[in-house]
């Protein structure tokens, strides 16, 4: 018999026993609509932490100290490594080196001071660090009153909410309610901080120009150690309050106020590390205490770290943390993806019932079958293209079913997040693999149900079937 | 295969020999045919007569391919079913066979154009040709009104009448009637009867006709062939039937 033909006959023949059958594909559909329900609320959780860790910004990033810094000495990397008096100084061309490393999207120095600041003529210590233009996006800004900086030198700075409380003079008192970003903001946005600083300059014999070349000031300054520091004044616009913490990262070091990392590199502020490079013997140049390098992705953290030992330098990363958080979501997926599984299992046993059934019912139409010229291979394949065709529509149904369960698991979520006073977000995804896969599965599995029914039929004697009544 | 009819007249079409079939039943084994030897010319029409048991059906379902023998051989045209894959014997009942039963068997679900149509669907004939040959056929034996009817909506002449358009419909050399006048009253009887001998004398099909009532054989047949627990008891041939089969069938 022809494909099509046998595809025709094997319709009609579950319309004949409509009710059973459509019971039959629900039980498939309900088995692959938890399949693909599950799933995707596996894949949307991943998305969405894989988005939050992206956007945090902690898990591309590796810390870059130079070995000269022993205060980060270790013992191993010691051991590993050149000395830490022969390993190269953390400068400027030692960046751009790190920044064309691949997979690499930027390098820049952490510039960050303890400095003093007035605010209304009552003055406030706090450590302030440069945030690179790229940190736009960090979600640490999610909340922020206010906007970012209009460039990347404007004389701006963001204030942590803890900070802005201070200025404010109203830091809560332990255990009581926390004041809202908004509040603090309001009074604070487009008002004038003014911030003392050290400024490091070259010493007026290595020339006019700041930022000398080595070459140049080696002539009048043999050791290249030279420099005056210089104590300024500038005047900085409040543009943004911040309510999470973008510095997170740091810990004990962490700054509560930001400016543009460009206008920081431009001031020249004297580092805690200048004082140690006049030591140096073999590079006068500035030094950066830290660089900070954006990885493309979590997974080439490793990768990255690895060239930049190389070069010399220590490294840092929370890159282990995100491992076991992928081996987490690995584990879920599959567990969901067992139960989902399981549902299809008990789906595919409705379907042989319904098909060994349908063969007791139908004997005498298998043997008039054959007795008019079926072969074994018609009846076999007609068994086989109903089972299919079950597959098929259950695969379909479920599909939708499972979207329209994830629809509503994702808008009880927003619901709930809106009322805990948090953005919503997409926890569910459905990508069109998983559509394609979850209908072709069922189709195999309902093929796989309908082998021995199938067979079943085809071996069924004529003669048998025909004196049954 | 109809074109090639008349030349086949007065050949041998079915040699059966030593035919066995036995079946265990229990502790007992059934000879339900047990040693049968002839042979069937092409355009005859034989009526297998016996009592209930005597083996007369499971002989026809043996040279209908649906059944294979314990032992000895059918030849049909030189083919011994014996020997045939079951891919090649469904081949066989496909295009050489139709058959005709007493409780009709059209299968419920299906229209009669449907179910005249299934044998051709079985035969691969294109979507298009189908419909036209299988209105063809339930027209020659007066259907034509009743094509998108349900077997059930029918009578039992109706019924009969649709199970010979299906038999026909892939023009086969041979037609096994088993008992086709059993479930039908006389007069419907005759009316399925009277196909059967159309079919034989203008198609040339070769007939062969199970059946308990004597008189339906001598008034049709032109062969008949008793048989009693599995043996062959007796083999005449009905002269009056063959010669004047004609006047007989139109007087009635």
């Amino acid at each position: 018999m022809k494909t099509y033909d046998m595809a025709e006959l094997a319709v009609r023949n579950l319309r004949e026993s409509i009710l059973r059958n459509s019971l039959t594909t629900v039980g498939i559909s309900v088995g692959v609509a938890s399949l693909v329900a599950m799933l995707s609320l596996g894949i949307g959780l991943q998305q969405l932490a894989g988005r939050r860790l992206q956007k945090s910004g902690l898990f591309d990033t590796v810390v870059v100290t130079s070995r000269r810094d022993l205060r980060g000495f270790n013992r191993e990397q010691e051991e590993n490594g050149p000395s830490p008096a022969e390993s190269p100084t953390l400068n400027e061309s030692a960046r751009q080196k790190i920044a064309q490393l691949p997979d690499v999207i930027e390098a820049y120095p952490d510039i960050r001071f303890i400095t003093e600041l007035r605010y209304e003529d009552k003055p406030h210590l706090a450590m302030m660090a440069g945030l690179p233009f790229s940190a736009k996006n960090n979600d640490a800004f999610d909340g922020m009153q206010g906007n970012f900086f209009s460039s990347d030198t404007a004389p701006e700075v963001i204030l942590q909410k803890s900070f802005a409380a201070q200025l404010l003079g109203k830091t809560p008192k332990a255990g009581s309610e926390e004041v809202s970003v908004a509040e603090l903001a309001k009074p604070l946005l487009g008002k004038q901080l003014t911030m003392r600083y050290a400024e490091r300059t070259a010493t007026p014999a290595a020339g006019d120009a700041k930022e000398a070349p080595p070459a140049n000031s080696a002539e009048n300054n043999p050791a290249g150690t030279a420099y005056s520091v210089v104590s300024r004044e500038a005047t900085l616009k409040i543009v943004g309050v911040c309510d999470l913490d973008p510095d997170s990262m740091r810990g004990q070091a962490r700054a509560r106020i930001f400016l543009p990392l460009k206008l920081a590199q431009n001031l020249h502020v004297m580092q805690p590390s200048d004082l140690r490079d006049t030591t140096n013997i073999t590079n006068a140049a500035p030094a950066y205490m830290t660089v900070e390098v954006h990885v493309k992705s979590p997974t080439q953290v490793q990768p990255v770290e690895d060239a930049i030992k190389k070069m010399g330098f220590n490294t840092f990363s929370i890159v282990d943390a995100t491992r076991s958080l992928r081996q987490f979501f690995a584990v879920l997926d599959l567990f969901l993806g067992i139960f989902g599984s399981l549902a299809l299992a008990v789906a595919s046993i409705g379907i042989i019932n319904t098909l060994v059934m349908a063969i007791l019912e139908r004997r005498r139409e298998i043997g008039i079958m054959k007795a008019i010229g079926a072969s074994d291979g018609d009846v076999k394949g007609l068994f086989f293209a109903e089972a299919g065709v079950m597959g098929v529509f259950g695969g379909i149904v479920g599909v939708a079913l499972g979207w329209t369960i994830g629809r509503v698991i994702n808008l009880g979520t927003n619901v709930y997040l809106k009322r805990q006073h948090f953005p919503p977000e997409q926890i569910w995804l459905v990508p069109w693999w998983l559509v394609l896969g979850a209908i072709a599965f069922a189709i195999v599995v309902s093929l796989l149900s309908g082998l021995y029914p199938a067979s079943r039929a085809a071996r069924l004697d004529p003669v048998q079937a025909l004196r049954y009544e | 295969m109809p074109a090639g009819q008349s030349t086949l007249k007065n050949s041998i079409a079915i040699r059966t020999e030593n035919l066995c079939r036995h079946y265990p039943m229990g502790d007992a084994l059934i000879r339900a045919v047990d040693g049968i030897s002839l042979q069937i010319t092409s355009g005859e029409f034989v009526a297998l007569l016996g009592t209930s048991g005597s083996g007369k059906s499971s002989l026809l379902n043996l040279i209908a391919g649906l059944d294979r023998p314990t032992s000895g051989t059918v030849v049909v045209q030189e083919n011994d079913l014996a020997k045939l894959s079951r891919e090649e014997l469904a081949k066989y009942r496909r295009h050489a066979v139709g058959m005709v039963f007493q409780s009709f068997n059209l299968i419920p679900s299906m229209t009669l154009l449907e179910n005249v149509e299934l044998p051709l669907r079985f035969a691969e004939v294109d979507r298009g040709k189908r419909e036209g040959l299988a209105k063809q056929a339930l027209d020659r034996v007066g259907l034509s009104a009743r094509l998108r009817h349900r077997p059930t909506e029918l009578s039992g002449g109706e019924q009969q009448r649709a199970s010979l358009a299906r038999a026909l419909i892939n023009q086969p050399r041979f037609l096994l009637a088993d008992e086709p006048t059993g479930n039908l009253d006389s007069l419907t009887g005759t009316e399925i009867m009277n196909f059967i001998r159309e079919f034989n004398e203008s198609l040339g099909m070769t007939i062969i006709m199970v059946t308990h009532e004597r008189t339906l054989a001598e008034r049709y047949a032109s062969r008949m062939i008793f048989l009693a627990d599995g043996k062959l008891v007796g083999d005449q041939s009905n002269a009056i039937s063959a010669t004047t089969g004609q006047t007989r069938g139109g007087g009635l």
